[in-house]
């Protein structure tokens, strides 16, 4: 899960880092008050989940509290790549004397966590890496060992970096371990001209994994995302919405995406992507065909399973007892393989319902879901 | 002979007295698995009875070996516990640890493939569904039913995928297949499997199953191109995953321009990999292969 620029902010300053004194809203009266509160002149800054908002005009210093109100007016509701802006964060404007990057990533290669360093910090740090390649330093880190003050200073030494970065590094290390984190970056970490050290943007992203030892994600993800995404979400589904017109259901994330690929091979695009997982019941089947029948978008569904744990009859009964509770108005395609496949392929068809058809093949079944969709 | 498993690998399972543990033992030993035990400290000394015999429960997975000879170990420990269960496989000094579990936390994931590999074990997994030699041993959750002994390898980071690939070319049949896992840090990778196949001499041809995420399949395309001679057919899943987001598995992420499917399949058939567009499609060129072959 990405965190908002709000919420990295905060995880920083809970481990000692030193960031600009901000605060959030959503409301432009509010964002006046906080302004007053924050000395008057602020930057006011779009809280989206994606990058290259300051060149869209998400990002703006307001030279007084008024100001601060019309630009947080301006900010709030904007579309920035696809994400409406919803909050606005409000900081207090920083005397810049130098910028660097530092951060944590993972490095699938060899899977360990990687230092990443650079003294020339503020830009894209992929393109000072693919102009300049020595400008950025990369250490690996020993998970046994973590970053050290030793560890640290190997790091800022390689990238040029001032000595006084090094508890810095320490502290991010600690931000990346004890929130369980895969991606702990700030750029840029700046150098006032007082001196002082300060992580002025950053990303965060967790490991959704380590959520049952994270005492406060549920809080965090409360600030989540697409209402269909939540409720498939709240039902143990992994769902995500995309802009096409032919719903999916399978198991397993790889078949998942490869039956988006196929679908879209045939000419039509996906609604979404929706896994009901290894061993589903009829339930999850049930939950699944749910979310996707409530989606306006979607023309025609696909509903392509291969009963490896998951028994086909299973999956069978959940979409017959889905089609008890949801009214179904689109067409149904069904592939079923595998796993007691004969079972599952004789309970739709005892069902006899008018607009569910199967197809044995996944690409049959695809091409006649894409069909479906397309002709109107 | 396949890679990894074959009729004399010996194999516990640590787990085997949960839910899950119950339900694919059985299956395991159905298959012709030589389960010669389970590992559960507070049930040491008892045995579970299974329709075909009874498996002994150790304290440890070091009593377990020296009691039975054992050198692989299946585990299906909940995720807070797996790291744990692998790094007292990995100080038994047992050969090779396939972890099902899925939900670990990466931060546990790195810190015991790091401590197993330092220790000579290697670890298939985690969040994996194992991996089967058709005909001689099944570690994992892989049906066994789907496919029969054959001469075809199979390496993948998805399970169901692996699944469709074992039914549409059930009729060759295959020596190994192994699923390697879809998190973002895993044990085995692509070219460790594309290296034991290329030693195996079972194996004529290799299946490679990849998707989106990471740079696993581009590193697996320049290994092909050095050092693997018998024909590869590779399959990408994900070309049509927005951007940023993840999909399922922790791994299938795509992020900025590397990692797309649309790379990696151009690496691979620049490595002189023929992919194919679907499974079926991919499925296809197997056969064309081998029928070259023939």
């Amino acid at each position: 899960m990405d965190l908002y620029e709000h919420q990295a902010r905060e995880l920083f300053e809970g481990h000692g880092i030193v960031v600009p004194r901000a605060e959030v809203t959503d409301s432009p009266k509010e964002a006046r008050e906080i302004a007053r509160r924050l000395g008057g002149r602020v930057v006011v800054k779009a809280q989206v989940k994606t990058g290259g908002r300051g060149k869209a005009g998400g990002v703006k210093l307001a030279a007084d509290p008024a100001a601060a109100e019309l630009t947080a007016r301006q900010i709030l509701g904007m579309d920035i790549k696809g994400h409406t802006v919803g909050t606005v964060m409000l900081a207090q404007p920083v005397d810049i004397d130098r910028e660097f990057y530092v951060s944590y990533v993972l490095d699938r290669a060899v899977g360990r966590f990687l230092a990443i360093a650079s003294a020339e910090g503020g830009m894209d740090i992929e393109e000072v890496a693919a102009g300049r390649p020595d400008a950025v330093a990369r250490v690996h880190i020993d998970p046994a060992e973590g970053v050290t003050s030793a560890k640290a200073a190997e790091v800022t030494e390689a990238a040029g970096l001032p000595p006084q970065t090094v508890d810095v590094l320490v502290r991010l290390w600690q931000v990346l371990v004890r929130e369980d984190a895969l991606l702990v970056e700030v750029n840029p970490l700046v150098r006032t001209r007082q001196g002082q050290l300060l992580a002025l943007d950053g990303k965060v992203t967790l490991d959704d994994n380590a959520s049952f030892r994270q005492a406060r994600r549920d809080e965090v993800a409360a600030e989540h995302g697409d209402p269909l995404e939540a409720a498939a979400a709240a039902r143990g589904l992994t769902y995500v919405k995309l802009d096409g017109e032919v719903g999916i259901i399978g198991n397993g994330a790889g078949l998942v995406m490869s039956t988006l690929d196929v679908v879209a091979g045939c000419g039509a695009r996906p609604a979404n992507f929706l896994d009901i997982g290894g061993g589903a019941s009829a339930q999850v089947m049930a939950d699944g065909l749910s979310v996707i029948l409530s989606d306006p978008a979607v023309k025609s569904v696909l509903v392509n399973v291969f009963g490896g744990i998951t028994a086909c009859d299973a999956v069978a009964e959940g979409i017959v007892r889905a089609l008890d509770t949801v009214r179904l108005t689109k067409p149904l395609v069904v592939r079923l393989d595998g796993n007691n496949a004969a079972r599952g392929r004789a309970i739709l068809d005892g069902h006899r319902h008018p607009l569910v058809e199967q197809v044995t093949t996944m690409d049959g079944a695809a091409r006649r879901a894409a069909h479906l969709a397309t002709a109107v | 002979m396949a890679i990894y498993l074959t009729k004399e690998s010996k194999v516990l399972v640590q787990g085997m007295t949960g839910g899950e543990g119950m339900k694919h033992t059985r299956r395991m030993l159905a298959a012709g698995t030589n389960i010669v035990g389970g590992v559960n400290p507070r049930k040491a000394g008892r045995t579970v009875d299974f329709d075909e015999r009874a498996v002994p429960v150790f304290g440890s997975v070091a009593d377990g070996m020296q009691s039975t000879g054992a050198d692989v170990t299946v585990v299906f420990v909940p995720p807070a516990f797996a790291g744990a269960a692998v790094t007292e496989a990995a100080d038994a000094g047992i050969g090779l640890a396939v972890v099902i579990t899925e939900g670990i936390p990466v931060h546990d994931s790195v810190a015991f493939t790091t401590y197993a590999k330092a220790r000579g074990t290697q670890v298939v997994g985690p969040n994996c569904p194992g991996l089967i030699s058709p005909g001689q041993s099944n570690a994992g959750i892989i049906p066994a039913d789907i496919t029969k002994p054959g001469r075809i390898g199979l390496v993948s980071k998805s399970g169901t995928l692996t699944y469709q690939l074992m039914y549409e070319l059930r009729d060759i049949g295959f020596s190994t297949c192994v699923g390697i896992g879809g998190d973002p840090v895993v044990g085995t990778s692509h070219i460790d499997c594309l290296a034991a196949f290329q030693d195996d001499p079972d194996t004529d041809l290799v299946v490679l199953i990849g998707e989106i995420g990471g740079d696993a399949e581009e590193r697996a395309a320049t290994y092909v191109r050095d050092h693997v001679s018998k024909p590869v057919v590779g399959y990408i899943a994900g070309f049509t995953a927005p951007e940023g987001r993840t999909m399922g598995h922790a791994g299938a992420i795509v992020s900025g321009s590397s990692g797309t499917a649309q790379a990696k399949k151009a690496a691979l058939e620049a490595a002189g990999v023929r992919v194919g567009s679907t499974p079926t499609e991919t499925a296809q060129l197997v056969l064309d292969l081998l029928g070259n072959r023939a």
